[in-house]
């Protein structure tokens, strides 16, 4: 992924003069940028001063620095641009790390730009003074701390190279106040100076030939597609390198719309609630060919007993990523769109006379898909199935949509029973599970993508952490959709405390149902907020409540389904355990089969 | 565990000393040592570090050091290919008995006295590690009231140079 500058201005006699404040919003315009999310504070009062007096840049003003992250995010995961974020120094810097986190486990693009204390006062304990770069220093790609107004173009032209080149992720740019208001003449570089970066994306060409022998020597392949295969925008090379070699694919919970769903050679999503034939397909198969995915626990289970027979081909941008958790036979650094162009020719150059017979493999798959489809049985308690409201959001909304969920059940349940047929359409908290995401994710996705229908598919637990961002789209004209998904507790770790705690619930109960206290009230809430706000009990409300949120574009929409407590993700692999005990389950009270 | 020796060519930047050494403890890895100096280039700082791992967990700690955006090279030194130093001050306790003693082990390790009170001396060595560790076996005895040690420095033998092909680029 790169970004293209727009040409710099004509070199005249003299360059013009700026203040740093004026060279921030200069060099984001010179980069393309059209929209910011964030709040101001003491030490960049200079930089929102000259912000107020343009109109080149829309800036969004949120209600907690938080949701500005997360918008950034949603706005960079949704179109693959780098997302823009801005706070201002101590508790408002501080409240963007959170996002900065997430977006570092996700390889999000994303530049956060903090104001800081005058340089005078930095390491003297001042007003609002945290040490934003060193507190960020584990979480972010790179930093870069500005104490001169002429150092700004060059470490925002860098910020942006850095966060969207190679693997992306967050980079913070923290810019003293003082640095803010002076002015110096604006030098925009003709490229970006970083002796020590230097992404490799072309790959070996030894290696893609070494690749392409065992895939034609394979009887068993698997294709393990992650999100860097979203981020790297490589869904058409992967879908004909995937159809060159007919194997099956996968795709991880940071990879769901990298390959389309209904795709016959698709199992599904792997990992602790994956799919039983895409969890078992690792167990069996005999190449792994790893495309921008990094091993993750949640999907390898214990990994010392993870695709046991498996030879393994893993194409990363990052090279640390490479053989981190699982040693590699064909190690290839490289971009993974480029790598799969690459790969498909050299394969199809040695399948033309001797083509791979996978039939046996594709039996046994199509076996496991017909004996463990993906299923849920309906609650005994009276309250709605969450799994079937979110497959009727998806069914309604369809694939031109985009899903931004939170943390927990509802996310497992969004990302298993929506069918998706695109990238960047399936928006989640993956590695860093974070609860509070959807809502302004989807907020920020909306305001990159305004003609998209954008829901947020979140929990009662997570709503409750950002909800305060619906403010924020109700006045700006951003009207997101969101689905509470309300089993009135803190879902995920109930099941959990269910299924390994011998049922002792502690501290889950939230009392946002409808038979419990009701604090809040969604509904209520969601009115305060200036949207429109609807309360679904009954199965036979499900469709026109959504059918309603869909035709309302004027404001938001909060819908807030009550749904069964009872209800259980599955199928699942408990943690520390082998994929191959993978646990399918129909019933909400479960039936534990072993393969 | 095996030591192994790291050059790592840098740009002389607020805080990389902080990235470098928080990489470290973060993915858990030990510091045995660390030495920090100026190059022949300005602008470019050589940190040297002696890390205690096995040669799977190196090569992660190489990649993640690679990752950071100022560090611009890594070499792994090995003993046989480089010129490996530590630098080793140290304050031994003396009276008028064993004065000349620990001047004439001084002489034998090629270490100089550089400083003398009447109840102490300050010995300065220069060597590989397990020279200074032998020189400190021999004054022990003695009464070692302090010691100062640099970290490892090291550099490759013949006539290539760390900064050589990082500079055409």
């Amino acid at each position: 992924m790169t970004i293209t500058p727009r040409p710099a201005p004509p070199r005249s006699a003299e360059p013009p003069v700026l203040t740093g404040s004026g060279a921030v919003l200069k060099s984001l315009e010179l980069l393309g940028v059209e929209d910011v999310f964030g709040l101001p504070g003491g030490a960049i009062i200079p930089f929102y001063d000259e912000l107020m007096q343009q109109s080149a840049i829309r800036h969004i003003l949120v209600r907690h620095e938080q949701g500005a992250g997360h918008a950034a995010e949603g706005y960079a995961a949704a179109t693959g641009r780098v997302g823009v974020c801005i706070a201002t120094s101590g508790p408002g810097a501080t409240n963007l790390v959170t996002a900065i986190a997430d977006a570092y486990m996700d390889s999000v693009p994303m530049v956060a730009i903090t104001g800081q204390v005058f340089s005078h006062l930095m390491g003297t304990d001042a007003f609002q003074e945290a040490d934003i770069t060193g507190i960020t220093m584990p979480i972010t790609k790179h930093s870069f701390q500005v104490k001169r107004a002429a150092d700004v173009p060059a470490a925002i032209q860098a910020a942006f190279h850095v966060a969207s080149s190679g693997r992306p992720g967050p980079v913070l740019v923290d810019i003293t106040k003082d640095a803010q208001q002076e002015s110096a003449p604006f030098v925009w570089p003709d490229r970006v100076d970083l002796p020590g970066y230097r992404p490799v994306t072309k790959a070996h060409g030894k290696q893609i030939t070494a690749a392409a022998q065992l895939l034609a020597a394979s009887q068993r392949p698997l294709l393990y597609v992650g999100g860097g295969v979203i981020r790297a925008k490589a869904s058409a090379e992967l879908r004909e390198f995937a159809e060159a070699t007919g194997a099956p694919v996968v795709t991880t919970l940071m990879a769901r719309g990298a390959f389309p769903d209904s795709h016959p050679q698709h199992l599904g999503m792997p990992g602790m609630h994956g799919s039983v034939p895409a969890v078992l397909a690792f167990q069996e198969c005999d190449l792994i060919v790893a495309l921008g995915a990094r091993f993750d626990d949640r999907v390898t289970g214990k990994v010392a007993e993870f695709a046991p027979g498996a030879k393994v081909v893993h194409v990363d941008v990052d090279p640390a990523e490479i053989s981190k958790i699982r040693a590699a036979d064909v190690p290839i650094v490289g971009d993974v769109r480029d790598v799969l162009s690459d790969l498909s020719i050299a394969f199809q150059e040695l399948a033309a006379s001797d083509r791979p017979d996978l039939t046996d493999w594709w039996e046994r798959l199509q076996g496991l898909q017909e004996r463990f489809p993906l299923g849920f049985s309906e609650p005994t308690d009276g309250k709605l199935s969450p799994q079937h409201v979110i497959s009727r959001i998806g069914e309604l909304t369809g694939p031109e949509g985009v899903y931004a969920a939170g943390v927990g059940q509802h996310q497992m349940w969004a990302a298993q029973f929506i069918k998706y047929e695109r990238p960047n359409a399936w928006l989640n908290s993956g590695g860093a599970g974070t609860m509070g995401y959807a809502v302004p994710a989807a907020m920020g996705a909306k305001v990159a993508e305004p003609e998209r229908v954008v829901w947020a598919i979140d929990g009662d637990g997570c709503f409750q952490m950002t909800n305060q961002e619906l403010a924020t789209c109700a006045l700006n004209d951003i009207p997101i959709k969101v689905a509470v998904i309300n089993n009135s507790s803190l879902g995920m770790v109930r099941q959990w405390q269910n299924l390994f705690y011998e049922g002792r619930y502690s501290f889950t109960d939230l009392e946002t149902g409808d038979d419990a206290r009701m604090i809040p009230d969604f509904v209520k809430l969601g009115e305060a907020y200036g949207c429109l706000s609807i309360r679904v009990t009954k199965p036979e409300e499900i469709d026109p409540a959504i059918a309603l949120a869909l035709e309302t574009n004027d404001r938001p929409v909060v819908i807030d389904f009550i749904v069964s407590k009872d209800s259980m993700v599955w199928p699942m692999v408990p943690q520390g355990v082998s994929n191959s005990f993978v646990q399918y389950a129909k019933d909400h009270s479960p039936v534990w089969e072993e393969e | 565990m095996s030591t192994h020796v790291l050059s790592l060519l840098v740009e002389d930047k607020p805080g990389l000393l902080t990235r470098v050494a928080g990489l470290f403890a973060r993915r858990g890895f030990n510091i045995e040592s660390l030495a920090v100096g100026k190059t022949e280039v300005p602008g470019l700082s050589r940190i040297t570090v002696v890390v205690d791992v096995e040669d799977l967990p190196l090569e992660q700690v190489t990649k993640q050091l690679n990752k950071l955006v100022n560090v611009v090279k890594i070499v792994e030194l090995e003993p046989a290919q480089s010129v490996q130093r530590e630098h080793m001050l140290v304050k031994v306790k003396v009276d008028n008995a064993t004065r000349s003693q620990i001047l004439e082990a001084a002489t034998l390790f090629r270490a100089r006295v550089v400083d003398v009170t009447t109840d102490a001396l300050v010995v300065e060595v220069t060597g590989d590690s397990s020279k200074c560790q032998a020189l400190l076996r021999l004054l022990e005895p003695y009464g070692i009231k302090e010691i100062a040690q640099s970290g490892l420095l090291a550099i490759g033998r013949g006539g290539k140079s760390i900064s050589e092909r990082v500079l055409k680029a």
